[in-house]
């Protein structure tokens, strides 16, 4: 008896010999995202949650870090200024190490800002600009799961070269929708398509498509390639359905398409439509068991945002894990350049250069209900891009990080 | 180009009927009430949440969730203006605001709660799906539909309100409820019919709407504030002129997005300074009453 206290006493006496240098003892893992709003369904809560999970797979798979990881979920209302401030907070006041998701290109360029100069890191999972890996980089941000130039290029190469030569475009007219076009359009062009006519922009938010609609009726594309996001998208989608384009041969090609959007406008009104994603909840074995657990969990099956979440966190622990530390700058050191490959990012590298975390990326097209095995049976793949190919070339991106 | 305009006006006439049957709603309210009902884009919302629910709890199809939409809604209405408005009326105008106002959040944070912000999915009645070759325009047959039931219920409402005896009763208890009282007739009765009325309206124009725009909560809350300019171009209060500016607003507005596509958006605000700068009492407005 005495001999085992003896032991325990002895083991506890050494332990700072190698345990961790934390600082505040934690690390502090910080979810910046829509608690609330339109983006509240495919990220919000459900990306605290995956948050979670990941720490407490984490806590399981190296017990000298048990108690020692804690999340919290932070809403930033979509709203810039927001996101300025409470990040600001989350880092100063609360001690957080790294915030993660962040839907909402304006918000996620704020955040990289804060994070800029202060002592701690920023890895987006939910917003679609390049400019966090481009214009606005920094030493601090990293990019994780999709981007425009991504989606764009993935879903207007493999359309082309599945045939789809003529296209008509529509776009919203605000930064991501622009940005999205121009990508868009170029990976188009390159796979040997043409456009019919220019693309249109379209105001933002927008309910009524009809114009447009009735414009591709008679250009008669091949493709129609919608920029739209959320409720817009599906406004669009539903009009596409109720001009019968489908019955006219114009397919359909969605730029950004989460799992939300599908929920809102059931499968169906979908079917054949084909988009880019990195990752959907059953995809293959390991996600399919991963994302069992997140349900269990959070009572609904996760979006590829929320999947991006996990992913994230996880891989940024294992970082804090080798660098021994949740010192800003070790943790980078051990990020930058790290090839890994888990259930959601396959054959995935963190480039040193920007900070874009590139991943094998799947083109998947929208099965019809009947072929649906379960609920949120949406997807099925039709092409893969590796991860070299699917992401901005370093030659393309005018990051300049500048350390 | 004359082609496309052609096609736009028939567009205009499917967002002129929504803005015609809403901006009827607000305006038999605003006539009997003289109050400026915030909530009324959260309640065509509900009318759009009405008809997905009872498709989806019960297995009711678009037709009759037409004629239930509308009534759900209504009864709605019956509650705010009997449980709520109905101890404000003495009060400043600006609490009925504040609490119509407060009413739109809660709506749409409970349809939030309980359907989630994605919205729910919603089809149009079988019958009507597919397209109408109308010789210049392939139309969806649906939006034909749209624009006849809008014609039809705001006539019928003009009809109502101005040929009818009802509509005598409504309009003098508007004029001058105090003498009406003294003939016998139940004023606060007639107020709560015309409120389940005006908000009965925008539940049909959220059933109407739910086979062609995305149903989710905050749907009402851009179209609203549409409507209102819609409203104070025709005058507040004035039954036609909310009808016919509907229509006319949502004709316009195709035609102008047409023309110059990034005016779209703001065409309605500038048709609506400019009704203000030179008939402050909207198209059909009468002067204020001193």
């Amino acid at each position: 008896m005495m001999k085992q206290a003896t032991v325990v006493a002895l083991l506890l006496a050494t332990v700072p010999a190698w345990a961790q240098e934390l600082s505040g003892g934690k690390v502090k893992v910080g979810v910046l995202t829509d608690l609330n709003g339109v983006y509240s369904a495919l990220s919000g809560p459900g990306s605290v949650k995956a948050a979670e999970m990941a720490a407490a797979d984490f806590m399981k798979a190296h017990p000298e870090y048990a108690g020692k990881v804690e999340v919290s979920g932070v809403d930033h209302q979509n709203k810039p200024d927001v996101a300025t401030n409470k990040a600001t907070e989350m880092i100063e006041r609360d001690g957080v190490d790294a915030i993660f998701d962040v839907p909402t290109s304006s918000c996620a360029l704020a955040v990289a800002g804060v994070v800029k100069t202060r002592a701690a890191l920023f890895i987006d999972i939910t917003a679609g600009t390049t400019e966090l890996t481009n214009e606005q980089c920094n030493i601090h941000t990293f990019h994780y799961a999709y981007d425009n130039w991504m989606l764009a290029n993935g879903t207007g190469t493999t359309v082309t070269k599945r045939g789809g030569n003529t296209w008509f475009m529509i776009y919203p007219n605000y930064k991501f929708g622009q940005n999205l076009e121009l990508q868009m359009r170029k990976a188009v062009l390159a796979s040997g398509g043409k456009l019919v006519a220019p693309s249109e922009a379209t105001p933002f938010p927008n309910t009524d498509f009809s114009a447009y609609l009735l414009k591709a009726q008679s250009l008669r594309p091949q493709v129609f390639g919608t920029m739209q996001a959320g409720a817009d998208l599906v406004n669009v989608v539903k009009q596409y359905n109720e001009f019968a384009l489908k019955k006219a041969g114009i397919g359909l090609a969605i730029g950004l398409l989460f799992d939300t959007d599908v929920d809102a406008l059931g499968q169906d009104a979908f079917v054949g439509a084909v988009a880019t994603v990195p990752w959907f909840w059953n995809m293959d074995e390991p996600s399919k068991k991963w994302s069992a657990d997140f349900q269990k969990a959070f009572g609904k099956k996760p979006s590829w945002a929320q999947g991006g979440v996990y992913s994230a966190v996880r891989t940024y622990l294992e970082a804090v894990h080798r660098a021994k530390s949740d010192n800003t700058e070790k943790v980078r050191a051990a990020l930058e350049g790290y090839s890994f490959s888990d259930f959601y990012a396959r054959n995935a590298t963190i480039r040193p250069q920007d900070h874009r975390v590139i991943l094998d990326v799947l083109q998947v097209e929208v099965k019809p209900k009947s072929e649906a095995k379960e609920e949120r049976d949406y997807f099925k793949i039709i092409a893969r891009t590796p991860a070299a190919q699917a992401f901005m070339p370093l030659s393309e991106s005018v990051c300049k990080m500048g350390k | 180009m004359g082609r496309l305009l052609v096609i736009q006006v028939f567009n205009g006439l499917v967002n002129g009927a929504f803005y015609a049957l809403l901006s009827l709603g607000l305006a038999v309210i605003f006539g009997m009430l003289r109050i400026v009902n915030f909530a009324h884009g959260a309640l065509y919302m509900l009318g759009a949440f009405a008809a997905y629910a009872l498709g989806d709890q019960f297995g009711i199809g678009f037709w009759p969730a037409l004629i239930l939409g509308p009534l759900v809604v209504g009864l709605v209405g019956l509650a705010i203006e009997r449980l709520l408005l109905r101890r404000l009326y003495a009060l400043p105008p600006a609490y009925i605001l504040l609490l119509t106002f407060g009413l739109t959040l809660l709506i749409q944070d409970g349809v939030r709660l309980v359907y989630g912000i994605s919205g729910a999915p919603y089809s149009g009645p079988s019958q009507l799906a597919g397209v109408t070759d109308l010789g210049f325009v392939v139309f969806p047959t649906y939006r034909l539909f749209v624009i006849a039931v809008s014609v039809v219920v705001c006539g019928a409402t003009y009809w109502l309100i101005e040929r009818t005896r009802v509509g005598a009763v409504v309009r003098a208890c508007t004029e001058n409820p105090t003498v009406t009282r003294t003939f016998g007739i139940d004023v606060s009765l007639w107020v709560t019919a015309v409120f389940c009325f005006g908000t009965a309206l925008a539940g049909l124009a959220g059933v109407l709407a739910a086979p062609i725009y995305s149903v989710d909560p905050l749907m009402g809350s851009e179209l609203i504030i549409t409507t209102f300019a819609v409203v104070v171009i025709g005058g507040m209060g004035s039954i036609l002129g909310s009808i016919l500016t509907g229509f006319l607003v949502g004709v316009l507005v195709a035609i102008g997005s047409a023309l110059y596509p990034p005016i779209a958006n703001t065409l309605v605000f500038i048709l609506m300074a400019g009704v203000l700068l030179f008939r402050p009492t909207g198209l059909f407005g009468l002067p204020e009453r001193a």
